[in-house]
């Protein structure tokens, strides 16, 4: 899996977390949690989603990589590249 | 024998929340009901051919869609489900009436506040000052929260009359304890009805717990019914099997009780130091159907809290029910865009447990009935000719309540003791709902979140104390 496909993994994550919200004007450089509001409980059920769906396994440390959109797909990119998208 | 990574006792609100949140993330999960149907103290029956909700006189913490804030929108996302699932409609006004004095509210604030500011003028910066700091506190776990709210609001409001007007809503929508709550459950209680506010689904709570129920077994989750759980045995501080009613065993690796604390531990026989206390708290509902929508019979107030003394009492009473305050439910009274399919109206007060259960069982119907004229006498003040208007009715007292929810004491909110992280004196049992502390609809739903998340999928520890801080911030 490349970035473009880590970052529609992301998107369907979220799309998932919250159906209300549209995605479509999501801003890759500003963080997620000021742009959707998203808790630490969202959060959360980001790894374990990723944990659920590609068994990725991100340590407690590493959370603040999930900051912004491109922050994410950059520390996933190399965590994902064997993977193949479901 | 059978084996689940987590049984769940109880399919309350609390209970299926969890269940859904266990089964998303592939839990083998199991939830075990005693009552032959779902939902608990917020349930729903047909009487007459009439549809009747249990428990539900509005849901609190309501947010309009698009909001991303506060438990409504919070657990939405948790259990990935659409704002119009819940479809939810907001409450068209609702009031507290004391002795010559009312103050009207609804889900804008900004009218409450303006209510108090005119009947209480020399209480203005004061009722500012309160609602501010409980709008920004959010530290359940702080050295405030524990504390009387009573002595807390005290010390921002000097008048009596409207300390008692601001507590008797929250009361006699989530208080477990006679008298007075602790300052947490005083500021939960003050978001959810003050500053967010009521809402209901048209078809009333089947709305909820029929996508709550669909969801969990889309996911692969299974609900027995008429499965109560007898007793649970004990090996080296852990749940080592469950022993249901009809005999037969099931084993878990972890054990979720939304049974309540007491309740919980009558099932197991190794008991903690030190024994809890049950709640003391009941009620009695008489419900009327009336054959006119009440707005057209001069009342469009959703909800009623009223209180007829110089002092507002939350204590259990001493005769079979207190009719010096109580609160008045209009179902119909919200914003729908067509009628409900029944004109009701809701009577709750307080209630003596023990009195009812040493009814002589002769006695009981002809108290039940007597009662019943009693409380709905109240209607009459707002719906003159409720009674000519009446053509079906029913009424439940805190014996109906233990014997279909199995609250001890028919005790609604449960105990006064609450285990706010959820954990009890064995490893792998903990408690959700009621007695983990947060309580009503979206209250107990929070808690069987919040718990399936603490102490079923939670790996990491510190993030999640952060988490648990943040989830109860409503
Ligand atoms: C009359 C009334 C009016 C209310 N009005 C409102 C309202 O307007 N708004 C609001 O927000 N809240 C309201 N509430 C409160 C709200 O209904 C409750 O706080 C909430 O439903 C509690 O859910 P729970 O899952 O914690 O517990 P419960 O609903 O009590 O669930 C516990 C479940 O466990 C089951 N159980 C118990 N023991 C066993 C056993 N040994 N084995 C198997 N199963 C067992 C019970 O049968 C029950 O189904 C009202 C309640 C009542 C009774």
């Amino acid at each position: 899996m490349g970035p473009a496909e880590i970052k529609e993994t992301i998107l369907d994550i979220l799309e998932g977390i919250a159906p209300d919200e549209d995605l479509s004007g999501l801003k890759d450089d500003v963080p997620l949690r000021e742009q959707l509001e998203l808790d630490s409980m969202d959060f959360l059920d980001i790894v374990m989603e990723l944990r659920k769906r590609y068994r990725v396994q991100i340590p407690e440390d590493d959370y603040l990589e999930l900051a912004t959109m491109n922050s994410t797909v950059n520390y996933l990119t190399p965590l994902m590249k064997d993977l193949e998208k479901v | 024998m059978s084996s689940y990574d987590t049984i769940i006792i109880g399919a309350g609100l609390s209970g299926l929340a969890a269940g859904i949140r266990l089964a998303h993330y592939d839990r083998r999960v199991c939830i075990l009901e005693r009552h032959t149907t779902i939902g608990g103290l917020n349930s729903f029956y047909r009487l007459g051919g009439r549809n009747f909700d249990v428990g539900l006189h509005a849901v609190t913490n309501y947010t309009p869609k698009g909001a991303r804030k506060g438990p409504l929108a919070r657990l939405l996302r948790q259990l990935r489900f659409r704002w119009e699932d819940f479809a939810l409609v907001p409450q068209i006004g609702s009031q507290i009436a004391f002795p010559g004095i009312s103050l009207n509210f609804t889900n804008d604030f900004e009218l409450f506040r303006s209510e108090v500011h005119q009947a209480f003028p020399a209480e203005r910066a004061n009722f500012d000052k309160l609602s501010a700091a409980i709008m920004d506190y959010d530290d359940l776990d702080g050295a405030l929260a524990s504390q009387s709210a009573r002595s807390i609001v005290t010390q921002w409001i000097r008048d009596p009359l409207l300390i008692d007007m601001l507590f008797c809503p929250l009361q006699y929508y989530g208080g477990a304890r006679e008298h007075d709550m602790d300052f947490g459950q005083f500021s939960i209680m003050f978001r959810s009805i003050f500053q967010e506010g009521f809402a209901r689904p048209w078809s009333g709570i089947r709305q909820i717990l029929k996508n709550l129920v669909r969801r969990f077994k889309e996911l692969g989750g299974e609900l027995r019914l008429r499965a109560g759980v007898q007793r649970m045995e004990v090996d080296d501080d852990r749940v080592s099997r469950i022993v249901l009613d009809d005999g037969s065993e099931i084993t878990a690796d972890r054990v979720l009780s939304s049974a309540g604390l007491v309740e919980t531990l009558a099932m197991v026989d190794q008991q903690p130091a030190r024994t809890p206390q049950p709640g003391q708290l009941s009620f009695v509902e008489g419900i009327a159907v009336l054959n006119e929508q009440p707005q057209k019979l001069g009342c469009d107030r959703s909800v009623i809290f009223f209180n007829d003394s110089d002092k507002f009492r939350w204590q259990k009473p001493d005769e079979l029910v207190d009719v010096t305050s109580g609160v008045v439910c209009l179902p119909n009274n919200f914003k729908f865009d067509r009628p409900l399919e029944d004109a009701m109206v809701r009577v709750t007060a307080l209630a003596n447990y023990d009195r009812w259960r040493l009814l002589p069982p002769v006695d009981y119907q002809a108290a039940k009935q007597a009662t019943y004229e009693r409380i709905m006498e109240i209607v009459g003040r707002f719906i003159p000719e409720y009674r000519a208007r009446t053509v079906a009715s029913d009424m439940f007292t805190p014996m109906t309540v233990e014997r279909f929810t199995g609250h001890a004491n028919g005790a609604i909110y449960g105990s006064p003791e609450k285990r706010r992280h959820g954990t009890t004196h064995l490893k792998n049992l903990f408690l959700c709902g009621t007695d983990q502390g947060f309580v009503g609809i979206i209250g107990a739903m929070f808690s069987g979140i919040m718990i399936a998340n603490r102490h079923v999928l939670g790996t990491v520890s510190t993030d999640l104390e952060q988490v648990a801080a943040v989830g109860v911030d409503f």
